[in-house]
């Protein structure tokens, strides 16, 4: 993961460009926003994550001026928005439905913008061509949206809100709407799109996966409050919680209370194992409820019982190859159902389980996390 | 047999639609001087008709008053269906929206009778209308075409994405400009459509006209309404005819505007 070190992140003493404080708003009986507090540096990447409902969206409208808070300021770049109309913000936001105006062309729908700040002729021509080149949309000025592909929409929208040279740029599920493999292919470009432009961007997605692979940083969202702020790496190794480790790709959790803890690594006695685990310690003491998260590419196999800690017979169930990998669903002598990950070479050393076999399961104390909550 | 049903069943619909309408067309080109005896195809009431001066007169009047109310219709169903359209709480809307549909509900005769006596009322107490005509008719044409200009109007405007506005405003259009740039441009087939509603139903109408209209202002139908009580003439057969034609005309033209524009504004 060393494309971590070519994302910016928040430097150290810089002032943040969006700075969100106990900003809440209450929908009817819901709150959609919970006493949020959030620093956004220039410059990054930003995704804001959540299942739908978790108050992600609400919180990129308020930014935008496109909702009003119950209470709580948002400062863009030092200055206070609280009172500031939407059209008056130095944000662009791009919709996820892209929110095209039917009527315009390509180009007056990037112009657009610019019209509103009333430039000069010469000027918006010269910026909305040179934007449209920009996404490699420059032939295509004179089309109405309903002539283009879902994939050329998504890059006007881009185009109308960029043209304006935002100091954020705010995307709503920008990929969404376009089919897997524009996906990827888009999400690599966005990348790089604010690595040349340099802007900061916030992302609203309900996708880890693209989170990951697009995010300098991530906050997770649950209820209208954050859960999590941190690194991708961050919230996929050291999950604050069960439902962060959860919500970042697949993982064991086995609830247990701790033993003991020498040298680091904690022992701890779960049922649900059927065993005792042991865990990189993060603090906990003996006699607290934890839960020990262990990712599915961690878990080994082994035909015969492998002299490790961590080590438990268990059934093969399921498996399936994915091409890169064997996905494996094992059943622990609890019941307890595990979900393993191997690469070829090592369902080759495992001696290529079949379903309904007898194996082991095992893993390092290193690769295990202890969760508190 | 399942099919024959139907289809007969169909057909039935449509002759009791459309039959009385046929016959009289067809009799618009008989030649004889009593509308019911055939005695052979003939232009010549059509010929007539256009040498009439005083349907000439009535025509043109219509043609006016249909225009003006109209393009007021219209202004103020834009007006009103989008303060509708802005006002959140549910409770005023309803009101507002139920008094403005009231014309649409209300007994033609009803209409009629409650504006001739304001007419007659406020002539009394500040002189204007100083006497009933074409403006009168005009006003009056107004207050139902207005309704129907809502409802035709506010039907386009609640399908239009709501996102749009707010992207205009977040591209730094202040409410005023994202209404003239977005907003309107969206809603002229809908606008279109429901000025042509309204121009043929102030060409129709007999009843609320005849309640409010003064001496020398006869509009068509009102002129064809009292030829037909001294007997019917070929020429209104003619008349007629090309009335139904026309409306039928500029109806086909309201729907295909926004039928065309909805097929435009769906991805």
């Amino acid at each position: 993961m060393d494309a971590d070190q070519d994302r910016p992140l928040t430097g150290g003493d810089a002032p943040p460009i969006i700075r969100i404080r106990g900003v809440t708003r209450r929908f009817g009986g819901t709150t959609a926003l919970d006493g949020v507090d959030l620093d956004i540096g220039r410059g990054e990447f930003f995704c804001l994550l959540g299942a739908s409902g978790s108050g992600k969206t609400t919180l990129l409208r308020a930014i935008a001026g496109l909702e009003t808070l119950d209470s709580g300021t948002i400062t863009v770049d030092g200055d206070d928005m609280t009172g500031w109309p939407a059209y008056r913000r130095p944000v662009n936001m791009m919709f996820q439905s892209y929110a095209l105006f039917p009527h315009l062309s390509v180009e007056k729908n990037v112009a657009f913008g610019l019209q509103e700040e009333r430039r000069p002729r010469g000027e918006i021509r010269e910026r909305v061509q040179e934007t449209l080149d920009l996404l490699e949309m420059g032939a295509l000025g004179a089309r109405k949206p309903h002539q283009l592909s879902g994939g050329q929409r998504q890059r006007v929208a881009l185009a109308r809100a960029l043209v304006k040279r935002p100091k954020i740029l705010l995307l709503d599920e920008p990929l969404a709407a376009l089919d897997k493999k524009l996906r990827e292919r888009a999400q690599a470009e966005l990348v790089s799109l604010r690595e040349r432009i340099g802007i900061t961007f916030v992302v609203v997605t309900h996708d880890q996966e693209e989170a990951i692979g697009m995010a300098s940083r991530i906050a997770l969202m649950r209820d209208g409050k954050l859960v999590q702020v941190g690194q991708p790496r961050d919230l996929y190794d050291a999950p604050s919680s069960r439902y962060v480790a959860d919500f970042f790709g697949a993982a064991n959790l086995f609830a247990g209370t701790v033993a003991g803890v020498t040298g680091g690594i904690a022992t701890v006695d779960s049922g649900e194992a059927g065993a005792d685990l042991r865990a990189l310690c993060d603090g906990q003491s003996a006699g607290a409820a934890v839960t020990v998260m262990v990712r599915p590419e961690h878990i080994r196999l082994a035909r015969a019982r492998p002299a490790h800690a961590n080590a438990m017979t268990a059934r093969v169930g399921a498996l399936s190859f994915l091409g890169s990998f064997y996905a494996c669903e094992l059943t622990l002598p609890t019941g307890k159902s595990v979900r393993a990950r191997l690469s070829p070479l090592e369902f080759e050393a495992a001696g290529r389980p079949a379903q309904g076999d007898e194996s082991h399961v095992w893993w390092e104390p290193a690769a295990a996390r202890m969760l508190s909550q | 047999m399942t099919r024959l049903f139907p289809l007969s069943m169909l057909a039935f619909g449509y002759a009791f639609l459309y039959l009385p309408i046929a016959v009289l067309m067809i009799y618009s080109f008989n030649d004889n001087r009593l509308v019911t005896v055939w005695s052979g195809f003939s232009t010549r009431w059509y010929g007539e008709l256009f040498r009439n001066a005083q349907i000439g007169d009535a025509l043109w009047l219509s043609l006016r008053v249909a225009a003006v109310s109209a393009t007021a219709s219209v202004l103020l169903g834009t007006m009103a269906a989008f303060a509708m359209q802005r006002i959140r709480r549910a409770a005023g809307r309803g009101a507002f929206e139920a008094l403005a549909m009231a014309p649409l509900i209300l007994p033609e005769v009803l209409t009629g009778l409650s504006l001739l006596m304001l007419f007659v009322m406020l002539s009394e107490a500040i002189g204007w209308p100083a006497s009933r005509g074409a403006t009168t008719i005009t006003l009056a044409h107004i207050t139902f075409g207005t309704a129907y200009a809502i409802v035709v109007i506010r039907a386009r405007l609640s399908q239009l994405d709501p996102r749009l506005e707010e992207a205009a405003a977040d591209l730094g259009a202040t409410p005023w400009r994202t209404f003239v740039r977005v907003t309107l441009p969206l809603l002229v087939p809908a606008i279109v459509a429901a000025w042509l509603l309204a121009f043929t139903l102030s060409l129709d109408d007999v009843v609320i006209a005849s309640f409010v209209t003064g001496p020398g202002a006869s509009t068509l139908p009102i002129v064809i309404y009292s030829s037909v009580r001294l007997g019917v003439s070929p020429q209104i057969n003619a008349l007629a005819t090309l009335l139904v034609v026309g409306v039928a005309m500029l109806i086909a033209t309201a729907m295909l505007t926004l039928w065309r524009a909805e097929r435009r504004s769906a991805p």
